[in-house]
């Protein structure tokens, strides 16, 4: 494996692990907005904000560290990427400023009307930065976005059948991994009848997301051949990995069973990551840069790793001991 | 491509507007790193103080920093966030080469933040929940990762006004690179420390103000007195090592990049014993216009050893495309003027209160003109933080890669209209998260100051307000 090589896999974690926590953020921003009235969405909401309000800096980070991972280790896959996908990025950049702001402000904010304008914007902005950051992932996997300043169209790089599906697929994956997560959160609340809200909420979720992910193969074959010609082979146990997770979840979850059902809601997110990383090996931008060829200084490219070790050893213990305390109860809001 | 104009010798139509963005986003984000870097130090010394002596005071003043810390932190995250999806979306020309030379740094840096925001929940959601003393050592890593992040960010920064740390083949591609000498450039040792003791300067000035605000509306107990004392003395030390700081950072200006200081100085042509101008600009004929000169001045400041017969570098030294424009340069020397007059005029404010420390005569609640002129003491702070940038930032023009890379060259290809709008909607976007972020802050401080109320635990919570009808189908409202 070559050092450009390991800098990719380091960059498809950093997705993951920003898919995983970031995501799940912006899902508790979808299961907000959709909670109802105040009163009704009144337990619900008090739920998603004491289990994202400690952690959702940190899992913020995530996204910061792709960005830079590719700007470090890929700077001709970045510059391409940011200025072709000019539009949806810009956008979920200003979304990812609203999200944070909105949350924040609604935090520390008292009154009614305050609190609903606020959390009304956390909760858009959480639906649609995802749905933007999704479609570009779209436009890149389907080979739209060539090598080059701005080289791609400016519109139709991710305004598309792939671009639209990716991103309707990103919603629709943070709302199915945040409302697993949130499941657990309720039982260890011990508050039943939450915990039945979120698990409808869950299997309707898990339902849509699998099958917009299979609508997804259908669209990648008519709009990506590259990507699903080796969906379909190279990339098939990833598939294969997340379908299985995803069914394992909704069955669990109609039973009534919490545990294990975030490890393996987990699995079915990362799985489709992977599926996709493998798919459009060994390209950064299918058909027209390859990794080796986006790959920075080779020394460059060793600090990289070396400076994500230093990050592992370093933050590593650091977040285990704030998700610990979060997860423990610890670090909850005082009632 | 627009190959066209760059033939005919223009800037692309994407420049400007590029330019905009980028200065208003950071010249917002750093209005909350001096809060993101001081504020945790701040939070930290009234616990320990607090805890150390057992004082109420010191420990409510520490709870209440760190709730408004965690506001400010949270805006700086996305401010910060913003800056780095810009570096694509506007400078692609400057990333797509040198991200790799520079991109290291901003690793480091997002490690110190990732571990920023990490010990900051901790300690956020701390309180009371961990056991005063491992509460307050959750929170020591704060203001050291602060600070390691800042060294990285103003070392990326620095790395634009003295490049190195690699070669250029005859190719003009970027090859060997260095990544430690790229992080410790030759101006990362002026830069850093300036921009370090600029953030005590104005997050000291710019807490204190509160307090002093305070004290003038007649609330003279002991939690306004600490929650002044404190701050305004960390910032009023800070100001006279930022004298010499300053001083020397201005040397190496003289020495590393002459077109920069031609321009703070307004100095048009090369020779010794150069007149400090005071105000003043270039007029369309290029010559100085206006102001006051002191003569010899500059030259004596720029090299003391060799007094008026310094000889410092004028603006027509060097081609006009290798120089800042006329209305650069005179954005740039006001803006050092005004960055020279408010760090002194703070200068003053510092040894005021030296005076009254040392005299101890008065009561600070009696001096109501000293606790005047310490309210709008932030304000001149953060005016000659802006302006230092500025000066920074506009004098290295046309370069962002000092003699290696014009700014455009560097600028995205993506159509002018659409920067022009996404210009707009951050305009837009900026003034309502500024709206929004003093709105908050002071609903914190009117509800500290009210009677028992504490900040709602539960979003929408019925108990703060008359309730929705249960049949709402709208969540939020209209967003």
């Amino acid at each position: 494996m070559s050092a450009a090589d390991a800098c990719a896999v380091l960059l498809w974690v950093g997705v993951t692990l920003y898919a995983l926590f970031g995501g799940a953020d912006f899902g508790a921003g979808f299961w907000d907005l959709t909670a109802g009235g105040a009163e009704r969405g009144e337990r619900p909401r008090a739920l998603i904000d004491r289990a994202i309000a400690p952690v959702w800096e940190a899992n913020h980070v995530w996204l910061i560290f792709c960005l830079v991972v590719l700007w470090t280790a890929f700077p001709p896959a970045y510059a391409s990427i940011l200025s072709t996908l000019f539009i949806p990025l810009t956008l979920a950049a200003l979304g990812i400023v609203l999200r944070g702001a909105g949350f924040a402000f609604r935090k520390v904010s008292v009154g009614l009307g305050t609190r609903r304008a606020y959390g009304a914007i956390f909760a858009v902005s959480s639906v649609l930065t995802p749905f933007f950051l999704g479609a570009a992932l779209g436009g890149i996997a389907s080979g739209r976005v060539p090598e080059g300043n701005a080289a791609g169209d400016a519109v139709t790089s991710w305004a598309n059948p792939s671009g639209i599906m990716v991103g309707a697929l990103a919603v629709a994956a943070c709302a199915y991994v945040a409302c697993v997560y949130l499941i657990g959160d309720a039982h260890r609340a011990g508050d039943a009848e939450l915990e039945g809200y979120f698990r409808r909420r869950a299997l309707a979720a898990g339902l849509v997301t699998g099958a917009l992910a299979l609508a997804g193969i259908l669209v990648l074959r008519e709009d990506a051949s590259y990507v699903y010609g080796r969906l379909i082979r190279e990339a098939l146990p990833f598939v294969l990995v997340s379908a299985v997770c995803g069914i394992a979840v909704l069955a669990l979850v109609a039973r009534g069973r919490p545990r294990g059902t975030r490890l393996l809601g987990a699995g079915a997110v990362a799985a489709v990551i992977w599926a996709w990383g493998v798919a459009q090996w060994p390209y950064m931008l299918p058909e027209t840069l390859t990794v080796e060829q986006a790959a920075g200084d080779g020394g460059t490219l060793t600090w990289v790793l070396v400076v994500f070790g230093i990050a592992v050893v370093l933050v590593v213990p650091s977040l285990v001991l704030l998700l610990r305390l979060d997860q423990g109860g610890r670090l909850e809001e005082e009632s | 491509m627009n190959s066209l104009t760059m033939l005919a010798g223009d800037a692309p139509a994407a420049l400007t507007p590029a330019r905009m963005q980028m200065g208003l986003t950071l010249g917002v984000h750093i209005i909350l790193v001096p809060l993101g870097v001081v504020f945790p130090l701040m939070m930290l010394l009234a616990n320990y103080l607090g805890l150390r002596r057992n004082d109420a005071d010191y420990m409510r003043l520490a709870e209440r920093w760190s709730k408004v810390a965690a506001v400010t932190f949270a805006v700086g995250a996305v401010t910060g966030t913003v800056l780095s999806f810009e570096m694509g979306l506007l400078w692609p020309g400057l990333f797509a080469r040198f991200g790799d030379v520079i991109g290291i740094a901003f690793a480091l840096e997002g490690i110190f933040f990732f571990l920023e925001a990490i010990f900051i929940s901790i300690y956020l959601f701390g309180w009371r929940r961990l056991s005063p003393w491992a509460h307050f050592w959750s929170g020591v890593p704060i203001p050291l990762v602060g600070l390691l992040g800042a060294l990285m960010v103003v070392s990326a920064n620095s790395w634009m006004n003295q490049p190195g740390g690699f070669s250029i083949d005859s190719a003009g591609n970027v090859t060997d690179v260095d990544v430690w000498s790229a992080i410790f450039n030759d101006a990362v040792a002026y830069e850093f420390p300036h921009m370090y003791v600029a953030a005590f300067i104005c997050a000291g000035f710019l807490v204190a103000s509160v307090y002093a605000v305070g004290m003038l509306r007649g609330r003279h107990d002991r939690h306004h007195r600490l929650g002044f004392l404190l701050p305004f003395t960390l910032a009023a030390i800070a100001v006279p090592i930022q004298l010499f700081i300053g001083d020397f950072a201005a040397r190496s200006v003289f020495q590393d990049q002459p077109i920069k200081f031609a321009a703070m100085e307004l100095n048009t042509t090369t020779g010794p014993d150069k007149p400090e101008i005071l105000l003043g600009h270039l007029d369309e004929d290029h010559e100085v216009s206006g102001g006051f000169a002191i003569p010899g001045l500059a030259s004596i400041l720029s090299d003391p050893s060799t007094g008026t017969s310094t000889v410092v570098t004028g603006l027509e030294s060097v081609p006009p495309d290798e120089r800042p424009s006329r209305g650069a340069v005179n954005t740039v020397h006001l803006a050092w003027d005004i960055m020279v007059g408010m760090g002194t005029a703070l200068a003053g404010l510092s040894l005021w209160f030296a005076v009254v420390w040392w005299r101890r005569r008065h009561r600070l609640a009696e001096m109501r003109w000293f606790l005047r002129a310490a309210v709008i003491a932030p304000i001149a702070a953060y005016m000659a933080l802006e302006s230092g940038w500025i000066v920074t930032e506009v004098g290295r023009q046309p370069w962002v890669v000092y003699e290696i890379l014009k700014t455009q060259d560097a600028v995205t290809d993506a159509a002018p209209g659409l920067v022009w709008a996404s210009l707009t909607a951050v305009i837009v976007l900026y003034t309502a998260l500024a709206v929004g972020t003093v709105l908050v802050i002071r609903g914190m401080t009117r509800r500290w100051r009210g009677p028992g109320l504490d900040d709602a635990a539960i979003p929408y919570g019925p108990r703060e307000g008359p309730a929705q009808r249960p049949d709402t189908p709208d969540p939020g409202g209209a967003p």
